[in-house]
């Protein structure tokens, strides 16, 4: 029986790729660590490499088709004694593409969990009744990594204080692709690669922004910066105020930040309420590729210590993003991505993705929910909340950070001070489960926040 | 009137002894005002004195030149004063008024001057040495030829981020002196108990940076070895490492009785190789100063002390909405 090889996940969170090359053909023999193709992820072409011993019997998806998910037949390996003529004429035709995905045979695994799934391109987002561009403006499908890319690279070219540093920003162009082409236009004094050294660098950082830089520190992933917490706050965020105005850190901190996907508990955290809290300090979490570029662009520009929380699984999520020569979104200014009566659905960040998913299948059910993304965290639009808010007089909180000292639970502290006579019930915050982040697929799928418990918690809110 | 004298260096004016002598007795005196004003409740927290360690930052600030940076740790006001910071501004930072350096916001361990190229005063023990490294890094970026003197202690030494700043230093050929002022205790712990290796200037070996070590008791040494430094810097080589041996005569801070020593030792060394009497004896036995011209300058330095401990007491509280200004900047602080 021809064994089938599979189309292989190459990072934590690639769900499909494009074959883009195989170096193999029908009838070739291989073992096992020679290379059978070249895959494309959104972040890099890997080397695939044949697992077992055998002769290609058949190649069942053409060199350059994109879209194919994981696990997908891509070709057939044929064992000792048997020949291409063996095989069923049932096996997947060649031309499957992204339709293999759908029948991938009896033994394909399940699908990915709808909740981790990520959706770069075709989907259709929402319209968004406050857009921050003029009408008529032309607007360009872009993923929210060449939105942060394009972000610095406009604010390099603007300003040559600016630079970038941190681990695999330069020749690797980036862990995660995010400073791809930087150093071919910027060149090695500008971005800079630095050791694994989060504590050491951050703080080289701060002190180049004491002397009148503007550093952009990459942080591989916001989880290693508690490593770099002292200089991210003792010296960046304390040093305006404890010398009395005289110097201060303008500077960015940015990374992803946040569960990516099955990177178990040291990996997967949200410090969004951790850097909220802190004086000193300004804090964003964009959602979405306009807002990444816009916000990233503010932030590099602000005179203040900035924390850039980005998400590793809207990385390769299009959206529409303004074709402007300089586009930029203002800190303290909450979006609304959707207009509703009925309940108030405030969030940021990846939580935007279950607020959204949630009210639109809300309004099946006759539900109108509006939803506000908060874009900063520091400043936080809480005018923006609270004038919602007394028009739906309901509100739920979502974010994937953990539920005690939450941001929904500054939000909710902050409507029961400032419109407690408008709430008809009480707010509810939508977090991740209160425990460390678990490795197994179905566990961490119920340690985040889910689409189906911000549905359940609008309804209690509202009563239906 | 190139003093030549017997003493060991010959390459010093009278005149520049007579300023170190001046600049080491402002810093002793200060420090004492400082402590006696810390008893009577008007300086409050932590206030660490630098009695005893004066030739260190007076010596290494005689090997500076304009436009040169310093960062230090919490024991930083002979820092200050030995670059050039008011003494009004300092004392009146320590008793937190409207007249100190960060309008009474900072404190003593948290103070710094853009005019003079002062970068703090830092309360986490270490965290100046990145800072510091990364000051370097912003003269090097511009292309300027500036150092930077990143000042602590034997204590902080063994703090892992001080070895991540000795790597990308090196790894950058960054303009940065890394001053280690061994004055042989981590707050109550003798170096012997905290540190593996008796020599900590060998420690830049495994990196490939210069080290030496320097007598910090005597202040031609310091700027010799300073001297040296610079010049290396300078010249584009990256960093070097200088342990300057050194002693504080007070405890850590001023809540520290110091038991951890005895009065004896502490005795000796007043007595055997204190600073200031050490260029004291070179003015007076060169005959490039009479016993009246100290006199004179310890009256001036008595006068300019007590003017600051004055201002000091006298300069009002920060108003209250001083509370709420500072935290975040509207327009950049400074620029490139």
């Amino acid at each position: 029986m021809a064994t089938e090889i599979l189309m292989p996940a190459l990072s934590p969170t690639m769900e499909e790729g494009t074959l883009a090359k195989w170096l193999v053909k029908e009838g070739d023999s291989v073992s096992s660590g020679d290379i059978l193709a070249e895959i494309e992820t959104d972040k890099a072409t890997m080397e695939f490499e044949a697992v077992d011993e055998g002769t290609i019997g058949k190649l069942l998806i053409a060199e350059g088709t994109e879209g194919v998910k994981v696990n997908t037949a891509i070709a057939l390996l044929l064992e000792d004694g048997e020949s291409a003529d063996d095989l069923p004429e049932a096996a997947p035709a060649a031309d499957a593409g992204k339709e293999a995905a759908a029948d991938g045979g009896s033994d394909a695994p399940a699908p990915a969990p709808k909740a981790r799934e990520t959706d770069p391109g075709d989907h259709a987002e929402p319209e968004a009744p406050e857009p921050d561009w003029p009408d008529g403006t032309k607007l360009k499908q872009q993923t929210v990594r060449e939105a942060l890319r394009d972000a610095m690279a406009e604010e390099m070219r603007a300003d040559d204080t600016v630079f970038l540093m941190g681990e695999e920003v330069a020749e690797y162009q980036g862990a995660y692709k995010i400073s791809q082409g930087l150093l071919d236009e910027f060149g090695a004094k500008r971005v800079i690669d630095t050791p694994i050294t989060e504590h050491g660098f951050t703080g080289i950082a701060v002190g180049a922004a004491f002397g009148g830089l503007r550093p952009i520190v990459e942080f591989m992933t916001f989880n290693f910066a508690m490593q770099a917490m002292d200089q991210i706050i003792n010296s960046a965020a304390k040093t305006l105020y404890m010398s009395g105005g005289q110097m201060g850190a303008p500077m960015v901190f940015r990374g992803p930040n946040g569960a990516a996907a099955r990177v178990a508990a040291q990996h997967s955290q949200d410090f969004a309420a951790w850097f909220m809290q802190i004086p000193g300090l300004k804090v964003a979490m964009p959602f979405s590729a306009s807002d990444a570029k816009g916000l990233l662009k503010t932030a590099i520009r602000d005179p203040n210590p900035v924390i850039f929380l980005e998400n590793e699984i809207l990385y390769g999520r299009s959206f529409d993003v303004p074709d402007l020569d300089d586009y930029t979104v203002p800190f303290g200014k909450a979006r609304i991505w959707r207009e509703g009566d009925d309940v108030t659905i405030v969030s940021f960040g990846i939580g935007m993705k279950y607020a959204l998913e949630a009210a639109e299948k809300l309004a099946q059910d006759g539900i109108d929910a509006e939803v506000l993304d908060l874009r900063t965290l520091r400043p936080m639009d809480t005018d923006a909340i609270i004038r919602s808010v007394k028009k739906t007089n309901r509100c739920v909180t979502v974010e994937e950070g953990w539920p005690q000292g939450s941001v929904g639970s500054y939000i909710s502290s902050v409507l029961m001070q400032q419109a407690f006579d408008y709430l008809d019930a009480p707010v509810i915050t939508c977090t991740g489960k209160d425990v460390p982040m678990p490795y197994a697929a179905n566990l961490e799928k119920h340690a985040l926040v889910t689409t189906e418990e911000v549905i359940e918690a609008v309804k209690q809110v509202t009563y239906s | 009137m190139a003093a030549r004298k017997s003493a060991k260096k010959p390459n010093v004016s009278a005149d520049e002894l007579k300023t170190y002598y001046r600049e080491m007795l402002l810093i002793r005196r200060f420090e004492e005002k400082a402590g006696q004003l810390y008893g009577m409740g008007l300086i409050g927290g932590f206030c660490h004195l630098y009695i005893g360690q004066e030739a260190v930052v007076v010596g290494l600030e005689a090997a500076a030149e304009e436009g040169d940076k310093r960062i230090t740790s919490y024991r930083d006001h002979g820092h200050m004063l030995a670059c050039g910071m008011d003494p009004n501004g300092v004392m009146a930072e320590l008793t937190g008024r409207e007249g100190g350096y960060s309008k009474g916001k900072g404190g003593s361990m948290h103070m710094f001057s853009k005019e003079k190229d002062f970068y703090g005063g830092h309360g986490i023990v270490a965290a100046q040495v990145p800072l510091g490294a990364g000051l370097a890094f912003s003269d090097k970026y511009k292309g300027n030829d500036r150092v930077t003197f990143t000042y602590f202690g034997d204590g902080a030494a063994n703090q892992g981020q001080v070895y991540e700043s000795f790597n990308m230093a090196a790894l950058w050929a960054l303009p940065v002196i890394f001053v280690i002022e061994n004055n042989q205790y981590a707050m109550g712990t003798a170096q012997q108990r905290s540190t593996s290796s008796p020599d900590i200037y060998h420690r830049g070996e495994a990196f490939g940076i210069p080290g030496e070590m320097v007598d910090g008791m005597n202040v031609l040494a310091v700027k010799e070895a300073g001297e040296k430094a610079v010049a290396h810097c300078r010249a584009g080589k990256g960093p070097y490492i200088l342990e300057i041996k050194t002693y504080r005569y007070r405890g850590h801070s001023m809540s520290d009785p110091a038991k951890y020593r005895t009065r004896e030792e502490v005795q000796k060394m007043r007595e055997e190789r204190d600073p200031i009497e050490q260029v004291r004896g070179l003015l007076l036995t060169g005959e490039h100063a009479s016993e009246d011209d100290l006199k004179a300058i310890d009256k001036e330095i008595k006068q300019i002390v007590n003017a600051a401990a004055d201002f000091a007491k006298d300069s009002p509280e920060p108003a209250l909405d001083e509370l709420w200004t500072d935290i975040t900047a509207e327009t950049a602080p400074q620029t490139a």
